[in-house]
């Protein structure tokens, strides 16, 4: 009964969904607020049904009914309750399942806690929502139902992928898909601007908050990805450049720009038409995530083409949706009032130079993640884009981009001083001076590119900090007047630093992870001795190990450092009997923001054992960075006061104001 | 009866969520606006004065500014209220909601949906059948036990058949290597260590399993095991002749009660031979249909329970499915598929191996042709 209740939940979704897209609309034309309050009510009892139907799927793979088929391909009765649960989502239909889940989700919460939206702009935005879900919802009852059932349950299922058998799995695509997934409010709340033909300043305050939200979830489940691929994988890299990755980097890199340009909405009144296509695109890259994942076509074009209906089913929803989108934007656009004025250089135009190189950076990884994909199509050749092409496009774009990034902060509303920004910048810079002659002086003779963009990353940590100093007068007042000016800071402004700031911090451990990695790959026997970075690390053995379902070999190692003892480490290789699969479970020791990595290899005849030793420099920071830019996120959410930006009385004579679009 | 009354309550409640704001009166002031958006932002703007992080010609220019806009908006507010709705178009949707949802749901689930299924946790039908979850923790504690006495020949030979009908064929294989070690050659362990090999190579009989069948013949000629699996290999090279030789003369030469007997007479009329002498009940239905199934080692599933013998059919066709998918010029095989997912009763399937394998095969007419008149003898057009 929980089956077949959770299915039939599912098909209410749809229907409610339905009813929620059109009755809406009707009542936004003849502006009805009852009808158009239907939005409201649908909304929540459409996330109230999803909510069932995952609640159902969930308790069928904790209670392992394999007369679920979603269950018996993807469960089995020995796995950890955790597993079991995470499972759910480590499928296809359930991650699906999940995906409509938190479109629900964002759906409900607009209903919940949009009181402060004009009626009809909330109907719209809902509508819109309801477009998507319906879509969706259609996909997974014809396509990826993960209620079919089996008439005869088998007595044991087949196991989830091994890799998948992480506690990674619990975070990073619940994360990942509140971030992918949240994009679709800004995507619905742009189309609904566009059906409605009126967008202001009000709009951009409405949309900013979602906006942040899903932009820090992504930022998250991005972070946690790539850890995840670091430690989990066994290779200790964190970013391949895969197309997987790159699906989720996209709509990072547009959303990231699509924050800034709201911001410039909202305060000036400014680059409306721009924000609008970028809402647009950042859910249209979100949606061709999700159809590059899961339709198939990643793993091999004939794959996909062997078994199209997924594959096709999406490609129609994207084509549907974005076309949709561009099209009513292309008709639409034209009729909205162009926004404020603003020179060159200032705020506005630090803002504009980040989005160009946002949204560049975003079309070089489009083109590196599909070119290969439509060569393959239509020529069958199969080439690969690898990092190569990666670094050489991304690093020039994001060199100016981090340049101005302390720049953008320190200039003014409407026109800026470009000069003044300079000076007070003086101190970044000396910062930036003395920090790449104190590195190029360690690693004399060493790599040289490296020194500069360890200056280059201190330069954009303390810019930040520059801007929290101008603001509360540091040194310039005194102490306790400073700190009382802090306190009155607005939190947006304590959020731009840290995110701003984790920028750095990411790049410092980019640079020295990649730049002084060093390590030791070979076959070590027991009490072979390996040095790694002033580490020596003995093996001590080899032991198996019986797990709840694989079996383990873990080899000991001993870590020790100038002969003192630091600590022991215990890598271990699993192997997965229900799916013939063996994973490797790398053994990680922190040192400051420094690691120790080892993953073992096969054992060879003679009792010796693969091992790959890797010291990686800083390599923590790759993500503190990132969740620093989080945190910054989460504060600026929480700032829910919204200032419209002040601009200085001209007192020159008027010079060349540019319109914003 | 249950199941229908929740689905009936659930179809209410989605219901009631759309008649409820149809049912109130629309109150014109339901909503937010800009304007009140504009009135914070000029609140923000003097208490910004006031903690003095804004100058004041600033300020001054930024009040204007939002006024401005403050105007703006009022002026549109004033022209966008809400009318009062017609009472037709609530009526309409109302309608819409009392009829479109349970018509949606309900098309859409009938087709789907399996109703007449009811659930099947685990550790109910663990209670009422065989108890499988004690039968894996004996199967631990019996690896752990052989972990430490690896030498221990009767532990290995208890454990290999259980391992072989958990469908863990690399460590049956494993077991049964170690039995044979340890505890002494005989022709059963090597005809089972074929078996366990064929499993692990999803019904295939490979080189390694073959040898092993010959083996175990070598020592005592009369395996019938061993001999059926050596009529499979013929048959699997595509040697019918030799096979219905072999499977006649273990049918001449075996005793007329031997419990294989069905499945080596169902097997002789798949190679096309003629069953000797006494032949009842060929074809008959039930565990006799079964070996037209991929493999043989359906033999071993003789004295299983029905609902484990389903299982593990199913999981034999499973397998023989992705063996086929990765290799799709097995003519013979997309038949035995095809067969197998048509006797298992599963129709929509079977067509779907169907149109896979005519895709798979496309390329090479010979092929074509064989598939399209094995298709006839299952009664399928070709």
């Amino acid at each position: 009964m929980i089956a077949e209740s959770g299915h039939y939940a599912l098909v209410l979704a749809l229907g409610l969904a339905l009813i929620q897209s059109i009755v809406p609309i009707i009542g936004a034309r003849w502006r009805d607020a009852a009808l158009m309050n239907v939005a409201r009510s649908t909304a929540l009892a459409q996330l109230l049904f999803v909510a069932a139907s995952f609640a159902a799927l969930v308790t069928l793979h904790v209670t392992s009914d394999f007369s679920v088929a979603n269950v018996y391909e993807n469960s089995h009765s020995l796995k950890p309750l955790l597993y079991k649960i995470t499972g759910v989502w480590g499928n296809h239909e359930g991650s699906m399942l999940l995906w409509v889940s938190i479109l629900a989700l964002f759906g409900g919460l607009v209903a919940a806690f949009g009181n402060n939206l004009p009626l009809s702009l909330r109907a719209h935005v809902l509508a819109v929502q309801a477009w998507v879900a319906s879509a969706f919802y259609l996909f997974i009852l014809i396509t990826s139902n993960p209620f079919l059932r089996i008439a005869n349950p088998p007595i044991e299922g087949r196991d989830l992928n091994p890799v998948l058998q992480d506690i990674g799995l619990a975070v990073h695509p619940p994360m990942l898909y509140l971030g992918y997934v949240g994009f679709s409010i800004s995507f619905s709340f742009a189309v609904a601007a566009l059906l409605e033909g009126r967008i202001d300043a009000a709009w951009a305050r409405w949309v900013r908050p979602w906006t942040l939200m899903a932009w820090i979830f992504l930022t998250l489940g991005i972070a946690m990805g790539s850890y995840w691929a670091y430690y989990e994988l066994g290779w200790g890299g964190w970013w391949f450049w895969d197309p997987v990755e790159n699906a989720s980097l996209m709509p990072w890199l547009a959303g990231t720009a699509l924050l800034h340009s709201a911001l410039v909405m909202e305060k000036r009144n400014a680059l409306k038409v721009w924000t609008v296509l970028l809402s647009i695109l950042t859910f249209s890259l979100s949606l061709l995530g999700t159809f590059l994942v899961r339709s198939g076509v990643l793993t091999s074009v004939h794959a996909f083409a062997t078994d199209p209906t997924r594959g096709v089913f999406i490609l129609l929803i994207l084509f549907v949706f974005i076309g949709g989108s561009l099209s009513l934007y292309a008709w639409r656009a034209p009729a909205l009032k162009q926004g404020g004025l603003f020179a060159p250089i200032s705020r506005e135009g630090a803002l504009v130079l980040n989005n160009l190189l946002l949204t560049t950076a975003c079309a070089t990884v489009f083109i590196g993640t599909l070119y290969p994909l439509a060569l393959e199509v239509l020529t069958g050749e199969k080439i690969s884009v690898g990092a190569p092409f990666f670094n050489f496009t991304f690093a020039p774009l994001f060199v100016p981009l981090l340049l101005a990034v302390p720049f953008g902060p320190l200039l003014a509303w409407k026109r800026g001083d470009l000069l003044g920004a300079a000076q007070r910048l003086m101190v970044a810079g000396i910062a930036a001076l003395v920090a790449m002659a104190l590195v190029l002086a360690w690693t004399y003779g060493g790599a040289t590119l490296a020194p500069l963009a360890i200056g280059l990353a201190a330069f954009v940590i303390v810019g930040a900090l520059c801007d929290l100093a101008e603001r509360i007068a540091l040194f310039r007042i005194p102490l306790s007047l400073s700190l009382r000016r802090a306190r009155g800071l607005p939190r947006a402004t304590w959020g731009t630093a840290f995110a701003h700031a984790g920028l750095g911090i990411a790049l410092i451990g980019i640079v020295c992870e990649t730049t002084w990695n060093s390590e030791y790959i070979g076959s070590m026997k027991p009490d072979d001795v390996a040095r790694v970075a002033g580490y020596e690390l003995r093996l001590d053995g080899l032991n198996p190990r019986q797990g709840p379902n694989f079996r383990e070999m873990i080899a000991q190692f001993t870590v020790t450092r100038d002969g003192e003892k630091v600590s022991v480490m215990t890598p271990s290789k699993r192997n997965f009997t229900t799916r013939g699969a063996s994973t490797t479970e790398a053994a990680l020791l922190t040192r400051g923001a420094s690691q120790l990595y080892i993953s073992l290899g096969d054992v060879s005849a003679d009792g010796a054992i693969a091992v790959r030793i890797y010291h990686k420099p800083l390599v923590l920071m790759i993500w503190w960075g990132p969740v620093l830019m989080a945190f910054g996120g989460l504060l600026s959410l929480s700032d829910r006061r919204l200032r419209v930006g002040a601009p200085k009385p001209a007192k020159a004579a008027a010079r060349a104001l540019q319109a914003a679009e | 009866m249950t199941l229908w009354f929740v689905f009936a309550l659930m179809t209410v409640a989605a219901i009631f969520a759309v008649l409820w704001p149809l049912s109130r009166r629309g109150r014109a002031d339901s909503g937010g606006s800009e304007v009140v958006v504009y009135r914070d932002q000029l609140a923000e703007i003097d208490r910004d004065m006031a903690a003095g992080i804004i100058g004041a010609a600033e300020a001054d220019a930024a009040r204007i500014e939002i006024s401005r806009r403050l105007l703006a908006a009022a002026d549109q507010s004033g022209q966008n209220t809400p009318v009062q709705g017609s009472l037709r178009l609530r009526r309409a949707a109302a309608l819409v909601a009392l009829v479109g949802l349970p018509v949606i749901a309900s098309g859409f689930y009938l087709a789907l949906g399996s109703p007449r299924l009811g659930d099947f946790p685990l550790a109910e039908r663990s209670k009422v059948a065989d108890a499988n979850q004690p039968l894996a923790n004996l199967v631990a504690q019996v690896e752990a036990h052989l972990e430490k006495n690896p030498t221990d020949g009767r532990g290995w030979t208890v454990l290999a058949p259980v391992l072989s009908r958990l469908g863990r064929y690399d460590d049956a294989v494993r077991a049964y290597r170690n039995a044979i070690t340890y505890a002494g050659d005989s022709a059963d362990r090597r005809a089972d260590l074929g078996e366990a090999l064929m499993g692990s190579a999803g019904g295939v009989v490979t080189a390694d399993a073959k040898a092993e069948f010959e083996r175990a013949v070598a020592l005592n000629g009369d395996d019938a095991k061993a001999n059926y699996f050596l009529g499979l290999a013929a048959e699997q090279d595509g040697r019918k002749a030799d096979a219905a030789a072999l499977w006649q003369k273990m049918l001449a030469k075996g005793p007329s009660d031997a419990p294989w007997r069905p499945l080596v007479q169902a097997a002789l009329v798949r190679v096309g031979g003629t069953v000797p002498d006494v032949a009842p009940g060929v074809g008959a239905p039930g565990g006799v249909s079964a070996p037209a199934l991929p493999d043989g080692a359906v033999a071993a599933a003789k004295d299983m329970s029905e609902a484990d013998r389903g299982a593990m059919i199913k999981g034999m066709v499973d397998r023989l499915a992705t063996r086929l998918k990765t290799n799709g010029d097995d003519v013979e095989g997309w038949l035995r598929l095809v067969r197998a997912y048509l006797v298992m009763g599963e129709r929509d399937k079977a067509m779907s191996a169907l149109a896979d394998a005519r895709q798979a095969v496309a390329k090479d007419a010979d092929r074509l042709r064989q598939l399209n008149e094995g298709l006839k003898n299952l009664g399928l057009d070709g």
